[in-house]
């Protein structure tokens, strides 16, 4: 009798809290489980930092980071991941205000600038390729190409997402599911360019000093 | 149980505004130049070089964490947050761990190694 007493007791106490519960709601549990993807990804990219801070003096009697790196490239590629970070932003934000058309015109805005990143960092590799610094030919270059080219296919499936966002968007308007589905990618594209921020910093500048 | 909520309610769930990209944005630009002008014109050299450059990266991943990715702006429990907090935890327990482990493996290794060639 008093031990169910108690029960009633507890499950009023939190029946009774006033704030909404953020996981009852489709929306919030979307983006709390893509959150979660995206935390899990992090550490993905942590061990290849890691790898690289390893490996990066291990040069196998070729060039280092100082000889092949080329900063005005890798600083043009900053901001063009960082530009389309914000009209990303400002796609999602034109959805909340009902500009369908806004929407669109940003997200492809969003995809040539992402392609722009692409095709310049495809543009590197081949460089380094073709004057023989392949991934094969040390273990700086392993490290390096497969820290970068994550991150760079990451970039690559986005690119491919953004079509369907766009595609969606123009057949089916802003709805519950299309609406949080540009949320969710826009979660991966800013965190794509915070990624890249890392990669700038650890890889490319300090790289280079 | 889920519940499908409308849409101006998930609407309200979103935080971000002109305001918080311009933000985003214009801090991101600046310390993103800052540390490549840095690099570039060799205003500083060795060690603080290299402590400015980690301090204003980490500062810009700061910022776009709060105003592109909204984080801890979410209604309570923020569990977003805490995930992230954890997550930081496991990333530095790794990266700070692996680092450790292999700078003091090598340092005894080749100091071994070393070592052998000079008995030699």
């Amino acid at each position: 009798m008093n031990d169910s007493m108690m029960v009633y007791h507890t499950r009023d106490k939190y029946a009774d809290t006033s704030m909404p519960d953020p996981e009852q709601d489709t929306f919030s549990k979307t983006v709390l489980g893509f959150w979660l993807y995206l935390l899990t990804d992090c550490l993905l990219f942590a061990t290849l930092f890691a790898t690289y801070a390893v490996m990066h003096h291990e040069t196998f009697g070729g060039p280092g980071s100082r000889e092949l790196f080329s900063l005005p490239i890798a600083f043009s590629e900053t901001m063009l991941l960082l530009l389309s970070s914000v009209t990303c932003g400002l796609a999602v934000l034109s959805a909340v205000r009902n500009e369908n058309k806004k929407i669109i015109l940003w997200l492809i805005v969003t995809f040539f600038l992402g392609a722009s990143f692409i095709a310049t960092e495809l543009t590197e590799f081949s460089d380094l390729i073709r004057e023989g610094h392949g991934w094969d030919k040390s273990a700086f270059l392993s490290s390096f190409f497969t820290l970068v080219g994550t991150h760079g296919l990451h970039v690559t499936i986005g690119l491919f997402w953004m079509c369907v966002m766009i595609a969606q968007i123009s057949i089916k308007g802003v709805t519950v599911p299309t609406f949080r589905r540009l949320v969710v990618f826009s979660l991966f594209w800013h965190f794509l360019d915070l990624v890249w921020i890392f990669i700038f910093t650890f890889v490319y500048l300090m790289g280079v000093i | 149980m889920s519940t499908e909520l409308s849409l101006n309610k998930i609407k309200k769930e979103w935080h971000g505004s002109w305001k918080t990209y311009i933000i985003g944005f214009v801090s991101s630009l600046i310390l993103t130049s800052a540390s490549f002008l840095l690099v570039i014109t060799k205003a500083l050299t060795g060690r603080s070089l290299i402590y400015a450059i980690i301090g204003l990266g980490l500062t810009q991943a700061i910022f776009q964490l709060i105003y592109f990715l909204h984080l801890g702006q979410e209604s309570k429990p923020r569990w977003q947050m805490w995930i992230f907090f954890f997550m930081l935890l496991i990333l530095l327990i790794v990266v700070g761990g692996s680092l450790w482990i292999m700078s003091d493996l090598n340092d005894r290794v080749m100091s071994d190694m070393n070592m052998e060639i000079h008995h030699d």
